[in-house]
């Protein structure tokens, strides 16, 4: 099973090399991993997804504890949360399928970020199934290039799904 | 600023070889008051001479190389006593600043070398950072589950000048070791104990680290419960002690190894699980709850499931688990516990004309009463070691368990010599570790240090000779050390006392006769049977109650 880890860590060199050192060495197997800055320029936040059942994901989280520079940790996996990803597709076009991208695209909600004589990038923010969806229906026109940023994810303030997080959900 | 720093820890003793990197740092070393610097001959020696060092006297060791070779050199050092929770600083020196990731004479990435075998480290970029650095790294060194941190120091700040204030205080948001245990959890697991029919207490190293051997034979004495000790926890428990089990797993006794496998509580007090302490985990324990007490919350569940899981320092949970046990005999337990040891003795032939290596251990132990500080190298003669020598003090046993590093035994020893100077200091050696780190003799002769270097010469690489006898077919493939250094010359040479023993009558003799020698280290070799093996053995991977006890039963 998929997990999704929310890390505060130090802001400090190394310590993106003592995670993923850990991760290899411990045979943990990640699914993505980003890090940047928080609110605060002495911290840093990871979003890690992991795979594995729950005596691996303890592991996973008892390991990462021990890093001094790891601050704290939470497995946001259960908790109503907001989780995100952003990709970048460079597809194939021709005069005839452009027009279809394109509409696929608007569906979506997918941005066209750039145009060549015979491509397109389009950029779309989203979760996994919602990314998957787009990228299976832009593959029979001939996928160029792909690149994902790993996701980042946020806990909700609110303990239940409000009407506006979810329209929000929808428009993301 | 270095030097300042490791006074204001009350560091009296370093390890440590001078290199291009720290010029700076020796130069201050020179003429230093209060601060001894042990030269040794190679850095590997220094990281295992601050390890045994840290052993012996339970406070913070400290070694000090220069960088690229240097730094690498203690690599081994480090993995060591970082699988054995040994509290260490390790301090390298770094080219200058500017010269950082250009590959530069003598440059390495130590800290990315050591980012998986130390508890922590640090690249000290700004002299203003240097104190923080320290404090830090000695707090954290020796705090919670004790561990090795490395502080890398480029030249440049070696050099520099700034005002020196010593913080105070440690603030690390990260680390807050937890020590006192849960006390709901507490009262849950004194609640079992005392319910417990065939308790058993497994004792590793931590209850060495947390100092708290009077607490465990306290609990072991009221409730009655026998304990057994990994390779680490040996000392925590006095051997002689009726209760005692003496240690378990692949070389495990056989009381030890049966009490565990029919135990219905087994109580694992500072101890990791280690494959060598539980063999197959799947048959380990099969009737038992166990409950896991550790300092170090990510020990628990990652070998052994427990489903006592308890959190804390083992010294601070066993006084609060004291106050709510209840006295009691459980004759039953204690003499199944007691017929096993009368029934599977640890054996050996003792009628042989040969010298047994046991025999030699245990005139050891006659001689000094149990009072030695016990270093080994690692192999066949480190389990004879473990087994024969009745072990009763803490830090008076002092191997590598983790790593199983040859070549550790006699740098350590020279630590935990000078460290305790009044202590009878042994090194018991095979004839293939102690070429290892050799070199290292000359320090022990420089300083005077009167230890005992007791080879066991088989002339084979023993343990994995007996490894090759046993599942592969006799094939002893490059495991005959056919080519052996006339052991006794080689002390001459280097200063120190020799002694070539060949005959059983002698052994006793030639013990008393190093003893008296007080001025240098006596390297005793004891020409032993190359095919005896150690037993028990549980093969790899088995059920620890399967031992294989060898032929020579008495």
């Amino acid at each position: 099973m998929k997990h999704v880890l929310t890390v505060l860590v130090e802001n400090q060199p190394g310590v993106l090399a003592r995670v993923a050192g850990l991760f290899s060495r411990r045979g943990f197997n990640i699914n993505s991993l980003t890090v940047g800055e928080t609110e605060n320029s002495h911290l840093s936040r990871m979003t890690i997804v992991v795979e594995g059942d729950q005596p691996v994901l303890e592991q996973v989280s008892k390991q990462l504890h021990k890093l001094i520079n790891v601050i704290k940790i939470t497995d946001i996996t259960e908790l109503p949360s907001v989780i995100r990803e952003l990709v970048l597709i460079k597809v194939k076009t021709s005069q005839q399928s452009r027009a279809e991208i394109v509409e696929i695209c608007n569906i979506f909600r997918a941005k066209v970020v750039d145009v060549g004589r015979d491509a397109l990038m389009v950029e779309m923010t989203g979760d996994d199934d919602k990314i998957d969806a787009l990228v299976e229906l832009l593959r029979p026109f001939g996928l160029k290039e792909l690149v994902r940023t790993g996701k980042i994810a946020m806990v909700r303030s609110t303990k239940n799904k409000s009407k506006i997080n979810e329209e929000d959900e929808l428009n993301g | 600023m270095v030097l300042e720093c490791l006074k204001k820890e009350n560091v009296t003793t370093v390890f440590g070889y001078p290199g291009g990197q720290v010029i700076p740092l020796y130069d201050a070393l020179y003429n230093c008051e209060g601060l001894e610097h042990i030269l040794v001959r190679h850095e590997q020696g220094a990281a295992h001479a601050a390890d045994g060092y840290a052993r012996a006297t339970g406070k913070v060791g400290v070694c000090i190389a220069t960088s690229g070779p240097g730094a690498t050199n203690l690599v081994t050092g480090i993995a060591n006593a970082y699988m054995d929770s040994v509290p260490m600083v390790i301090v390298t020196g770094q080219v200058p600043t500017s010269g950082l990731g250009k590959d530069s004479f003598q440059e390495v990435d130590i800290t990315n070398i050591t980012f998986a075998i130390s508890k922590h480290n640090y690249l000290v970029k700004d002299l203003k950072e240097l104190p923080r650095i320290f404090k830090e790294a000695f707090h954290l060194a020796a705090s919670g589950r004790p561990g090795p941190v490395l502080i890398d120091i480029p030249k440049d700040v070696q050099v520099a000048k700034g005002e020196f204030v010593y913080p105070e205080e440690v603030k690390i948001r990260g680390y807050k070791p937890t020590y006192q245990g849960h006390l709901a959890q507490i009262r849950k697991v004194a609640k079992i104990i005392n319910q417990a029919k065939r308790p058993v207490i497994c004792a590793g190293g931590g209850v060495i680290l947390s100092g708290a051997h009077e607490e465990l034979l306290k609990l072991a004495n009221t409730v009655s419960i026998p304990v057994t000790t990994t390779l680490m926890g040996l000392g925590s428990f006095p051997e002689e002690h009726q209760l005692s089990l003496g240690m378990l797993g692949m070389h495990g006794t056989c009381s030890a190894n049966y009490a565990i496998n029919e135990a219905d509580l087994i109580l694992a007090l500072g101890t990791r699980f280690s494959d060598r302490s539980t063999g197959s985990v799947s048959s380990f324990a099969p009737k038992a709850d166990i409950v896991h007490i550790d300092i170090d919350p990510a020990e628990i569940g990652k070998n052994v499931f427990s489903f006592y899981p308890l959190v804390g320092d083992v010294k601070e949970v066993l006084k609060a688990l004291l106050q709510l046990v209840e006295s009691k005999e459980n004759s039953a337990w204690t003499s199944q516990i007691a017929s096993w040891k009368t029934h599977y003795p640890l054996s050996y032939d003792r009628e042989s004309a040969e010298i047994k290596p046991q025999y030699v251990i245990e005139q050891i132990h006659q001689l000094t009463n149990g009072e030695g500080i016990i270093a080994t190298e690692v192999g066949q003669h480190q389990m004879w070691a473990a087994l024969h020598y009745t072990h009763s003090k803490p830090r008076h046993f002092i191997s590598s368990g983790g790593l199983g590093t040859m070549g550790y035994g006699l740098p350590a020893a020279i630590g935990a010599q000078l460290g305790m100077r009044d202590k009878l200091v042994f090194n018991i050696a095979g004839d293939g570790s102690i070429q290892m780190n050799i070199q290292e003799l000359i320090v022990a002769v420089e300083h005077k240090l009167p230890i005992k270097i007791v080879i066991l010469n088989n002339g084979h690489l023993g343990m994995v000779r007996q490894w090759q006898e046993l599942f592969f077919n006799k094939r002893y493939s490059s495991t005959v050390l056919s080519c052996c250094p006339d052991f006794v010359k080689l002390a001459e040479a280097y200063g120190a006392a020799g002694i070539r023993i060949d005959k059983k009558e002698n052994v006793v003799k030639a013990l008393e006769e190093s003893i008296k020698i007080t001025d240098r280290p006596t390297i005793l070799e004891f020409i032993i049977s190359p095919e005896e093996n150690v037993f028990p053995m549980v093969p790899p991977g088995g059920c620890i109650d399967q031992m294989m006890t060898g032929g020579t039963k008495k």
